[in-house]
C-alpha cells in the first residue's frame, strides 16, 4: 500500500515536469500561429496550428486560436465545431461562447447567437464583451420584431451586426482564478487573473413598454447596481520628475471619456499610442470597428470613477478605474485598466482591457 | 417624471389585476390573444420581463402573424439591453403604423377588461324570431362583435372578437366617406373565399345596408360587408376598412356557422347600451303590448283608431301620412270583418339616440274580399311617449 500510493503522484508529477519543459517550445508555436493570423497569412497559420496541436490535441489555446483562424478563412462550419467542441470540454469558459455568438450572428442566426452569449454569460457575468454583443443581438432581434409589426424592411435586418470576436482566450476580463484549463501558459502572460470576481452587473431591463390604458411608459424599479468590489489600494511610485504627472494623467483620461461620449471619433482615437496594442487585427481593422460602434445612432455617456494611477516611469504608467458606459442599446459598468505612455508631452494609451 | 410614471403604472396594475377578478365570472371566451395580451402587460407591469417574454413567444406561435405581439417582442428584446422610452421604441418608426398597433392594443385590453355584465344584454334585441338562432352586436367604440345565442327569445352571451371598422369611424352618411354604418341589419349573402380577393380573408357576408331607414335619410353607399383579413397578417387596426366590419379569419369562419342569410340580425352601435334583464323584458313588453293593439284596432274596422298608431312622419312607398290615411279610409270602407295575426314576431332596437324599433313579422291578413300572407317590416318610434309606426312594408 504505501509502494502503490506513491506512483501515480510521481507519474503526475513526471508529466507535469515533462509539461512545463515541453512549454517554452509549445508556446513559441502557438506565438507563431498567432503571429502569423494577425500578419493576415491564415493558411500558414492554420498549419502552424495544426502542428502545434498534433502534439496536444486536448491544448485549449491552441484549439481556441484555431477556430479563430477558421473563423478567418471564412470557415464557419468547422469553426463552429472547434467552438462548440470547446464549450463542451471548458464549459466554464465565456471565449468560446462569445465567439459562437460571432459566428451565429454572421450567418444571422441571431436566436442561437442570444443563446451562446447568454451562457458565456451565465458563466462569467462580468464579461463586457459578452455583454456589448448580447446588447447588439437583443437590439437585432428586436429590430426584427418591429420589422414584423409595422411590416417593415429597416435593413437592420439584412445588415450584418459586427459582433466582436474575443482574441485572447485567457486575455480579457477580470476572470476568477480556477477552472482554468491546461495550456494557459500562453504568449498572454502579463494579464494576471483577478483574485476575485468583478462584481456581476448585467445590463438589466428596467422599463417597459407603455401600458395601452396609461400610454404611458411605465419605469419599474431599478436592478439595483451590483456593488462595485473594492479596488485594492493602488501601488503609486512617486516619480520626483514628473510629480505633476498624476494631474495630467487624470485630465487626459476626462478628456478621453468626454471625446467618446460626444462621439469625436477623430479626438477620441487620437489617445491611442501608435503602437496601442489592439485587441484583435490590425490598427486599421481596430479603429474601423470602434468608429463603427461609437457612431452608431444614440447618445454614448462614458465616465471615469475610482481612478489610481501607478506610475513605474517618468513615461509610463498603468492607470484603473470603474469605466460607467450607456448607450442606447447597453448599460455597463466595469473595470478598466489602461497602461499609458508619454510621447512628446502627451500621455497616450497603448494598451486597454477590462479587468483589474 | 420617474416618479409620475410609477404612479400610472400603479394605476394601470390595479385596473389589470382588477379585470384578472371578473375574469374569473367568464362570459368571456378566451379563445383569442386577449386573456394571454392582458396577462403580458400584467407581468411587464410587475416587472417579470422573463415571464412576459415566456407569453409573448407563445402569442406569437399561436398566431404567428400577429404583428402587436411582435411589437412587444421587439419592446421586451430591447429593454433587456437598456431602458427603453415608449411601447413601440423603434428608432424611425413608422409612427401611423405604431400607432396603429397601440390602438390595437388599447382595443383589446379595454375589450377585454370591460367585459358586458352577466346579467345584462344589448337593449337592440328585444325580440327574436324563433328560427333565428343568433345575433350580432357590434360595438364600434370598442371595436368589438358581440355573439348572442337566440335561448327562447332571450338572448345568450356567446363570444366576442375584435373588429376592424372604417378608417374613419362610424356613422356612415354617403358614399365613399370610409365610415361603417349605425343601425339594424341583417345579412344578405355568403360570399364563397374561392370568389373573393385575398384582402376579404376567409369569407365575406354583405349585410343590408342602406335599409329603409338610412335611405329614408339620405344615406348612400352600398357594399358593407362582414369579412376577414389577408393573408399577411392576424389583424387590422382598429381603423382600417372602407366601412366593412372586418374580422380576423378564424374569428369569421367561427361565426359563419351560425349566420343564417336573409335572418340574422346584425346591429351595429357606436356604444351598445345595455340594460339589466328586468328592464329589457319591461321595455319589451310595452312595444309588443302595442303591437297587440295595432293588431286588434286594425281588426276593429275603427279606421281612426288604427290610424292613430301611424306618426305623422309616415312615409311609405312614396306615401306620406294623409295618402296612406285617405287609402286606408277609402279600403277600410268595404269591409265587413278582418282578421290579421303576426308571427314569428322580431324587434331590433335602433342603435342611438332616436328611439326607433325595426319590427318584423309573418303576417297573416283575412277579411272579406281579400287574404294576403306576406313577411311585413315596420318602423316604430316613440313620439309623444307613444309607440308610431313610421314606415311599413314589405320584409
Amino acid at each position: 500500500m504505501s509502494l502503490s500510493r506513491p506512483r501515480p503522484l510521481l507519474s503526475l508529477a513526471a508529466a507535469l515536469l515533462l509539461g512545463a519543459l515541453a512549454l517554452p517550445v509549445q508556446a513559441d508555436s502557438l506565438q507563431d500561429a498567432s503571429n502569423l493570423l494577425k500578419q493576415g497569412q491564415k493558411s500558414q497559420a492554420l498549419d502552424k496550428i495544426d502542428q502545434y496541436l498534433a502534439g496536444k490535441p486536448k491544448d485549449a489555446q491552441g484549439r481556441f486560436l484555431k477556430g479563430l483562424i477558421l473563423t478567418e478563412l471564412k470557415r464557419p462550419q468547422e469553426a463552429i465545431s472547434v467552438f462548440i467542441k470547446l464549450t463542451e470540454d471548458y464549459p466554464e469558459l465565456p471565449e468560446p461562447y462569445n465567439n459562437l455568438a460571432v459566428i451565429y450572428a454572421q450567418q444571422k442566426d441571431y436566436e442561437k447567437a442570444k443563446q451562446a452569449l447568454e451562457m458565456a454569460i451565465r458563466t462569467h457575468p462580468s464579461y463586457a464583451t459578452a455583454h456589448e454583443n448580447l446588447g447588439d443581438i437583443y437590439a437585432q432581434l428586436a429590430s426584427q420584431a418591429y420589422d414584423k409589426a409595422l411590416q417593415i424592411d429597416s435593413g437592420n435586418a439584412s445588415a450584418q451586426t459586427k459582433l466582436a470576436m474575443i482574441r485572447d482566450l485567457m486575455g480579457s476580463a477580470g476572470r476568477p482564478g480556477p477552472g482554468r484549463p491546461a495550456g494557459k501558459v500562453s504568449a498572454v502572460t502579463s494579464t494576471m487573473p483577478s483574485p476575485r470576481p468583478v462584481s456581476a452587473q448585467p445590463p438589466r431591463a428596467v422599463p417597459v413598454p407603455a401600458v395601452p390604458v396609461a400610454a404611458v411608459p411605465v419605469a419599474a424599479a431599478p436592478a439595483a447596481a451590483a456593488p462595485v468590489a473594492a479596488a485594492p489600494a493602488a501601488v503609486t511610485k512617486s516619480v520626483p520628475e514628473a510629480s505633476n504627472a498624476g494631474g495630467d494623467i487624470g485630465k487626459t483620461l476626462d478628456a478621453w471619456a468626454a471625446a467618446w461620449s460626444k462621439k469625436n471619433v477623430k479626438a477620441y482615437l487620437a489617445f491611442y499610442a501608435k503602437n496601442f496594442q489592439t485587441p484583435s487585427g490590425s490598427r486599421a481593422a481596430w479603429e474601423a470597428e470602434r468608429n463603427k460602434r461609437i457612431n452608431k445612432p444614440g447618445s454614448i455617456q462614458v465616465s471615469i470613477e475610482n481612478l489610481k494611477v501607478s506610475q513605474e516611469s517618468a513615461d509610463r504608467a498603468t492607470v484603473r478605474f470603474r469605466q460607467h458606459y450607456r448607450s442606447a442599446s447597453l448599460k455597463s459598468s466595469s473595470n478598466k485598466v489602461l497602461v499609458l505612455v508619454r510621447h512628446e508631452g502627451k500621455w497616450l494609451i497603448q494598451q486597454e482591457r477590462v479587468g483589474k | 417624471m420617474r416618479r409620475r410614471l410609477r404612479v400610472a403604472a400603479a394605476a394601470a396594475t390595479c385596473l389589470l389585476g382588477c379585470s384578472a377578478v371578473s375574469g374569473a365570472e367568464a362570459r368571456y371566451s378566451d379563445a383569442g390573444p386577449e386573456p394571454v395580451l392582458a396577462h403580458v402587460f400584467e407581468q411587464i407591469e410587475q416587472n417579470h420581463l422573463d415571464v412576459a417574454m415566456q407569453q409573448v413567444e407563445s402569442l406569437i406561435k399561436a398566431y404567428p402573424k400577429f404583428r402587436l405581439a411582435h411589437l412587444i417582442m421587439g419592446d421586451l428584446l430591447l429593454a433587456r439591453a437598456g431602458p427603453i422610452q415608449a411601447f413601440g421604441n423603434m428608432v424611425k418608426a413608422p409612427p401611423g403604423r405604431l400607432a396603429d398597433l397601440r390602438a390595437e392594443a388599447i382595443a383589446r385590453l379595454n375589450a377585454y377588461r370591460d367585459k358586458p355584465p352577466a346579467n345584462y344584454v344589448p337593449r337592440y334585441l328585444l325580440q327574436m324570431p324563433p328560427d333565428q338562432k343568433y345575433a350580432i352586436v357590434v360595438d364600434t367604440q370598442k371595436s368589438r362583435l358581440y355573439l348572442y345565442q337566440n335561448e327562447k327569445g332571450t338572448p345568450r352571451f356567446v363570444a366576442d372578437y375584435y373588429v376592424t371598422q372604417g378608417k374613419l369611424g362610424a356613422d356612415k352618411t354617403r358614399e365613399g366617406d370610409q365610415k361603417t354604418p349605425i343601425g339594424v341589419y341583417h345579412v344578405t349573402a355568403s360570399l364563397p373565399r374561392a370568389k373573393l380577393g385575398d384582402i376579404y380573408g376567409s369569407g365575406a357576408f354583405p349585410i343590408s345596408y342602406p335599409n329603409e331607414w338610412d335611405k329614408r335619410h339620405g344615406r348612400s353607399g352600398h357594399g358593407i360587408w362582414l369579412h376577414g383579413t389577408p393573408s399577411n397578417t392576424f389583424s387590422r387596426p382598429p381603423l382600417a376598412s372602407d366601412g366593412c366590419v372586418v374580422l380576423a379569419n378564424q374569428d369569421l369562419d367561427a361565426i359563419s356557422k351560425e349566420l343564417q342569410i336573409g335572418l340574422t340580425p346584425v346591429i351595429i352601435s357606436n356604444s351598445i347600451e345595455w340594460l339589466s334583464l328586468d328592464d329589457w323584458e319591461a321595455e319589451r313588453e310595452s312595444l309588443r303590448s302595442e303591437i297587440a293593439h295595432w293588431r286588434t284596432d286594425w281588426e276593429s274596422l275603427d279606421v281612426d283608431r288604427y290610424l292613430a298608431h301611424y306618426s305623422k312622419k309616415f312615409q311609405s312607398d312614396g306615401q306620406n301620412f294623409a295618402q296612406w290615411s285617405a287609402k286606408k279610409r277609402q279600403v277600410g270602407g268595404g269591409k265587413s270583418w278582418i282578421k290579421v295575426s303576426t308571427d314569428d314576431l322580431s324587434m331590433f332596437r335602433n342603435p342611438g339616440k332616436e328611439e326607433m324599433v325595426v319590427v318584423t313579422f309573418a303576417q297573416n291578413y283575412r277579411s272579406n274580399n281579400l287574404s294576403n300572407v306576406m313577411k311585413k317590416r315596420q318602423y316604430w318610434i316613440k313620439e309623444g311617449g307613444r309607440w308610431k309606426i313610421a314606415y311599413e312594408g314589405a320584409g
